[in-house]
Formats: C-alpha cells, sequence, structure tokens
C-alpha cells in the first residue's frame, strides 16, 4: 500500500446530439466531407450574429438535472479567448462565471460500497474543430465541421480518491446521460471525452499536492491505466526528493506512459468576458419544471426497483442498469418470461459473453428481449433442454429469427417421450456391459458416463431428467 | 491604472504577435490613451444600478434545433490562405 492518498477530479465534455449546431443551422451529423458543415457563422466570419438553439439548452438543463445540480435563473454566455488554429473564431464561446448547472453529484459504487461524488459544476459551450497533422510536419489541415457542436462541461469536485473510483464515476456519468437520451455517449467517436486532474498527498495532510492534468484518454480503459500510471510518477516523484511540476501530460496509449506538453510558465491567460452578441438566458421555474417532467427513470433507481421488483442482487442490478439499451432488453423479455433471474442470468452469462469475446456492442446483433423471453418460456414448458437452449441462444443471436422457428428449423425439440428414451437407454445398456457391471458394484460415476451417451446419441435432445430417472430404473431393476 | 511594457508584451503574446521596441512603447501609450478614456465611465454616478452583462433588455433569444443549408465549400475555401483536400492548410501545430 502506498503511503500517498490519490486525488482525482474530472473534467468531462459531453457532445450533445441536437440535429443543428449550437449558433448555426450547419448540421452536427459525422462522416460528411471536410468544411462540408460550415457557414460565415461558425466559420467566424466578421459581422455574424450566433442565436443560441434551444435544443441545445434544454438538452444541457437536462443532463444537469439528472445529476442533481442546481440550475441556474440566470445565465450568460462568455468569450474563452485562445489562438489555435481549430477555433476560426480565436474564442470558444462557453460559460465562464454563471454556468447552467452548479452544486450538483453522483453516487458511484466501487467494491460494494457507494460513494457520493461532487459535481462542481455544468456549462454549455461549443465544440472546436478537428486538426490532421500532415506527415513531415509541414502544416496542419483544419476541418470545421465540429466546430459549434453543442458540448456540455462537467466539472467534478477533486473527491475521486482512485483511478477505479473515476472509471466508475465516468462509467456512471455517461449511463445517466444515456438515459437521458442527450448524447450518444460514445467515447471511441469523440461524443465523450474525458481530462483528469490528479494530485497525490501523503494520508493525512489536508493540503492538496501539485497536481498534473492528464488529457488524451481515449477510453474508459486508459483513464484508467492513465490515472494508474501517474500516481505511480508522481510517488517515484517525491520519492527521490523531487517535486511535482504543475504541467498537462497526455497519455500515450501505446506507449502506457502520460508524456509533458506544456509546463505551467505558458500557462492559459483566456481572457474571458461577456460575449456581446449573445442576450442572457433566463430559465423560469415553468421551463425548469417541462424538462424536468422529460428526464426518465435514471439508473440507480432502475437498480433499485430491479432489486426491490424482481430479487436480483445488487451486483447483477448493476450491470443490466449500466447501460439503458441493456436494461431495456431485460424488461422487453419480461414480457414474454416471468423468470427474471433467469433473463438476467442469461443476459449477463450468455449474451454478455459473447458480446464481449466478439467486441460487439447489443445493436450489433440480431436478437431480442422478446426472443429471449420466448426462449427462457420454450424451456420452462419443457420443449427444450437448458443445454440445447444454448444452440439456440446462438441462433437468436446471429439470425434474429424467433426460438421457435430455430427449434423447428433445427428439429430441436426436446425429446420427452418415455418410449423413445427407453428405446436408446437400453441400446446404450447392451452396448456398455461393463459401465454397468462397474454401476452394479457401486461405482456411481458409470452413470454418468451412461448419460453422456444417451445424451450423444440424441443429440443432446432428451429431456435430461427423464433420462436420469429411466436409466437409474433399468439398472436397478 | 497604467499599461507597463510588461503588459504589452503579455498581450502580444497572447495575441501572437512580434513588436520592436518602438512598438511596444508606442502601443502601450495608445492603450494607456484608451483605458484614460475609459476611465470616464468612473465619473458617473452608478449607486444602486445592477451589474449587468449586456445592454439589450432582452433574454432568451433562441432558434429551432432545425437544419439549414451550410455553404458551398468553394466559397468556404475562398478565404483559406493555403488548402488541400478541402481543407485549411495551417502551420503546423504539433503538440
Amino acid at each position: 500500500m502506498s503511503k500517498y492518498e490519490t486525488v482525482v477530479g474530472l473534467e468531462v465534455h459531453v457532445e450533445l446530439h441536437t440535429k443543428s449546431k449550437i449558433f448555426c443551422g450547419c448540421s452536427t451529423s459525422f462522416g460528411a466531407p471536410p468544411n462540408t458543415h460550415t457557414c460565415p457563422v461558425c466559420l467566424g466570419h466578421p459581422g455574424v450574429l450566433p442565436v443560441l438553439n434551444r435544443q441545445a439548452v434544454e438538452y444541457a438543463m437536462k443532463a444537469a438535472m439528472a445529476i442533481n445540480c442546481d440550475i441556474a435563473e440566470w445565465c450568460k454566455f462568455d468569450r474563452k479567448n485562445y489562438f489555435y488554429p481549430d477555433s476560426p473564431k480565436a474564442y470558444q464561446i462557453s460559460q465562464f462565471d454563471q454556468p447552467i448547472g452548479e452544486n450538483g453529484w453522483i453516487d458511484i459504487e466501487v467494491n460494494g460500497q457507494t460513494k457520493r461524488i461532487g459535481i462542481t459544476r455544468l456549462h454549455l459551450e461549443e465544440d472546436a474543430g478537428k486538426l490532421t497533422h500532415i506527415d513531415g510536419g509541414f502544416g496542419s489541415l483544419a476541418d470545421f465541421n465540429r466546430v459549434g457542436t453543442p458540448l456540455v462541461e462537467i466539472v467534478s469536485e477533486p473527491d475521486i480518491r482512485s483511478p477505479e473510483e473515476a472509471k466508475a464515476y465516468l462509467e456512471k456519468l455517461r449511463a445517466i446521460m444515456q438515459y437521458c437520451d442527450v448524447s450518444d455517449v460514445k467515447m471511441e467517436e469523440g461524443s465523450l471525452r474525458c481530462d483528469a486532474n490528479i494530485s497525490i498527498r501523503p494520508y493525512g495532510q489536508e493540503k492538496f499536492g501539485t497536481r498534473a492534468e492528464l488529457k488524451n484518454m481515449n477510453s474508459f480503459r486508459g483513464v484508467q491505466r492513465g490515472l494508474e500510471y501517474e500516481e505511480l510518477r508522481q510517488a517515484d516523484v517525491l520519492d527521490s526528493g523531487g517535486t511535482v511540476v504543475q504541467e498537462t501530460r497526455r497519455w500515450d496509449e501505446g506507449q502506457g506512459k502520460t508524456i509533458s506538453m506544456r509546463s505551467k510558465e505558458e500557462a492559459h491567460d483566456y481572457r474571458y468576458f461577456p460575449d456581446p452578441d449573445l442576450v442572457r438566458l433566463h430559465i423560469d421555474a415553468e421551463w425548469k419544471s417541462r424538462v424536468q417532467a422529460s428526464i426518465p427513470e435514471l439508473p440507480d433507481a432502475r437498480q433499485s426497483r430491479y432489486i426491490q421488483q424482481y430479487g436480483l442482487s445488487s451486483y447483477d442490478a448493476g450491470v443490466l442498469t449500466a447501460s439503458m439499451k441493456l436494461a431495456d432488453f431485460f424488461e422487453e423479455s419480461l414480457k414474454h418470461t416471468s423468470d427474471a433471474k433467469a433473463s438476467a442470468n442469461w443476459i449477463m452469462g450468455e449474451l454478455l459473453g459473447y458480446l464481449n469475446a466478439n467486441g460487439l456492442e447489443l445493436d450489433d446483433v440480431k436478437i431480442t428481449g422478446q426472443g429471449l423471453g420466448e426462449m427462457i418460456q420454450l424451456i420452462e414448458k419443457g420443449t427444450i433442454s437448458s443445454k440445447i437452449a444454448k444452440t439456440v441462444f446462438k441462433g437468436l443471436i446471429e439470425t434474429g429469427k424467433s426460438p421457435q422457428q430455430i427449434v423447428e428449423e433445427q428439429g430441436l425439440v426436446q425429446i420427452s417421450d418415455e418410449g423413445a428414451i427407453l428405446a436408446v437407454v437400453d441400446a446404450i445398456i447392451a452396448a456398455n456391459p461393463q459401465s454397468v457391471e462397474d454401476f452394479r458394484n457401486g461405482k456411481e460415476k458409470a452413470i454418468g458416463f451412461l448419460v453422456g451417451q444417451i445424451m450423444k446419441e440424441t443429440k443432446g435432445k432428451a429431456n435430461p431428467g427423464l433420462v436420469n430417472k429411466l436409466l437409474i430404473d433399468r439398472l436397478n431393476a | 491604472m497604467s499599461i507597463t511594457k510588461k503588459d504589452v508584451e503579455h498581450v502580444a503574446n497572447l495575441a501572437r504577435l512580434e513588436l520592436s521596441d518602438a512598438e511596444k512603447e508606442q502601443f502601450g501609450d495608445q492603450l494607456n490613451a484608451i483605458l484614460k478614456y475609459a476611465d470616464k465611465l468612473n465619473e458617473l454616478n452608478t449607486d444602486g444600478i445592477e451589474p449587468t452583462s449586456h445592454v439589450l433588455p432582452l433574454a432568451n433569444v433562441m432558434r429551432a434545433d432545425t437544419v439549414k443549408p451550410s455553404w458551398p465549400i468553394e466559397k468556404v475555401l475562398l478565404n483559406a490562405p493555403e488548402e488541400e483536400d478541402g481543407q485549411f492548410k495551417v502551420p503546423p501545430v504539433l503538440e
């Protein structure tokens, strides 16, 4: 155990999925040819006037409410000035001292313990463009399609104490944003981005250590690994008698380490001032309550409900509700079977196992909640065995056909006809006299071999309960 | 309040401007003159007046979330000093 305590605060940017940009009518859709979604407003031509997208404000309000922020009655937009070619205006429209939301929190669960992480603020701003660096360092190419995509920046309090907590916080935040339907929240596509401030201090010390700001962590795993690297690096610096420098460091996934980007001497001076082109925003009680009413049941509430209503464990309910799509899938299956635990087990075992093994998401496979529910019903009714169900399940994932159809097409109906099973039992007994004798001499294990032979003969379709019963009857006869 | 040479250098650096010593002096004087002019505002009695971030008595000027046509790429790139593959070519900014 290290003698240092890690202190982390996260800054998360979430792209809001409006159809048009925050201050102009250009499309926000992804993947268009460079600069084809631009106009004089987002290109920062002189004399143009930005006009605020109402939907972006409502998404930001919704997001702020979902993380328990107080919503400002009045707020304004400010210019954050900086020179970098990803911003054609040379400033970003953001919110400085009057953010939409403040003083929020979310609960995370780590090692079975619930912990509350404070949220300092959530503000609305515009995204910057994308730069591609040309080989050889002769220049960079600027694509401004992304300029003006609405973003919310969510700043946490320095309440996070480990890389694991940081990952749990991000995952919870992603789930909440997904439930609220304000963003696609895909880290891989950049619609969820995360920077981290991390410092360490000896246990018991109240004063925070000098922090480093980490950038370029492009996955949940990357965030955890970057922070894990950084807490060790800072401990090494202190242990060898040095001091941690306040600086920005870039996480290099390939090298598995953080690299210094710029030091404090060049610290930014953004010279914020109110944007004279945009008038103030007034959020009255009526608007607030209308947006509040649009917030659906959030992950924590849904998790508690699953525990109470379906008797699931906290862990299982947590896994199912971590993604809204998965939770919806689970609930859809329950319209077709009453066995919630069976459905949860199939989802967490077979389904997530398949998705993880193949690097897929739920949307990428053809199985539906209805298909799973109906399959569980077929098991309950004895039409198929649990073993055969695995074959059916694979069919559901790969073909999207109904379980009934898969069972019929592949001839998977369970054999529950005593006469038919007896015939096989007798044949196997006749063919394996040694095992029969072993069993009669007290070697109980021999029965497993015989059952195996019978299941093999029936291609796994014999009702296992009946096989056992009939075989023992015959052997004891 | 008065602008020092150091202030001029700081602002010039933020604006990515390279100034000669003579220019630093010249702009420093001009900036001071501007600030002095703005100081006139301090002569006004503002007791009981609410601070405001905007001069217009307006709030909530917003538009619906509808997509409008963007500019044709040829027009967009008219302002590009250099272009390549439909993009603005800028000096290298490797970090």
